[in-house]
């Protein structure tokens, strides 16, 4: 069972390892988007201080512009709790979200995500949109409510990586 | 339109200037939260305040919520948020960083005053708070 595993590791791994081989961008391009299960490298201060004080900070690039404005005009009542900003913090993150959305077509991991969502689609939850959906298929519905899981909006609780934006299968660790 | 423009561009000066200023320290937000209470800084009570920390509030869902809840019963250990996220000690002994920026703790104020007890904190609980807090050796 453990070799059969981790023989899907191995074969995940390169597989993995070749779509990000053949997903370089030919040019130099500033912003690395690795491709594959890698979130487009993004910096914006406000974006990383305000929403990483109470999860990851979720990249852009999950959901699409429709949904970051629903999110954005709620923080009073978010996910039932007060997450509300300052007007110009919150009007200074909104405008990052919109510019890298996954809608917005820069990067390959909006794309992704774009190529499973509905026209009028504009879904408040990254768990909700069908590519999360069906890349995370094959855990089992007790996993997520684990206490060292603890929500399935806590990536980092098995994506090792998450913090740094990679999400590769080889980095994944479900917690007991 | 042009007086508006004025007008932000002043509030964001403001905004600014505080910003650069923010270096408080615990004993500087109790002492701006008993004037704005409008008692003496010698009336804040650190047993009110653990009070406050420990009490269990009806919360939104109805269920009972408490700082506590997230925050855990002693505030010199990190706490959770509800998916899981380290928060670092509330308690300036364990966390130095704590009640030194005022723009911070008015943030965290607002939103956890308003998701534990449906309102927000008067001033004198504020104060009452951070004097409890502050006294945790």
């Amino acid at each position: 069972m453990n070799t059969l595993l981790r023989g899907i590791g191995v074969l995940a791994t390169v597989g993995t390892v070749s779509l990000l081989a053949f997903s370089l961008p030919s040019g130099g391009e500033a912003r690395g988007d690795g491709g594959g299960d890698v979130m487009p490298r993004l910096t914006h201060k406000a974006w990383q201080q305000e929403c990483a004080s109470c999860h990851l900070a979720y990249s852009p690039a999950l959901l699409p512009r429709a949904s970051w404005q629903r999110l954005m005009g709620g923080l009073d009542r978010h996910f039932g709790e007060n997450a509300s900003l300052d007007p110009a913090t919150r009007a200074d993150i909104l405008r990052f979200l919109e510019a890298n959305a996954a809608d917005s077509g820069t990067s390959r991991m909006g794309n992704k995500v774009m190529q499973r969502m509905g026209a009028n689609d504009a879904p408040l939850r990254v768990t909700e949109t069908r590519w999360f959906v069906r890349e995370h298929d094959e855990v089992p519905r007790a996993t997520w409510s684990r206490k060292s899981v603890s929500s399935a909006a806590n990536c980092a609780a098995c994506h090792r990586q998450a913090e740094k934006g990679v999400f590769d299968e080889h980095d994944i660790r479900i917690p007991k | 339109m042009i007086e508006r423009f004025l007008f932000s561009s002043l509030a964001l000066l403001a905004m600014t200037s505080a910003g650069a200023l923010a270096a408080e320290t615990p004993a500087s937000l109790m002492a701006r939260y008993a004037q704005e209470a409008g008692v003496p800084a010698s009336a804040l009570s650190a047993a009110r305040g653990a009070a406050l920390y420990r009490t269990d509030h009806p919360g939104r869902d109805g269920q009972p919520v408490r700082c506590a809840s997230c925050h855990t019963d002693n505030p010199k250990q990190p706490g959770r948020t509800r998916v899981g996220k380290r928060i670092e000690p509330l308690a300036p002994t364990a966390n130095a960083e704590r009640f030194t920026d005022a723009a911070q703790v008015e943030k965290w104020f607002r939103r956890n005053c308003t998701d534990v007890l449906q309102r927000e904190c008067s001033a004198q609980e504020k104060g009452d708070f951070i004097a409890w807090l502050n006294q945790i050796k």
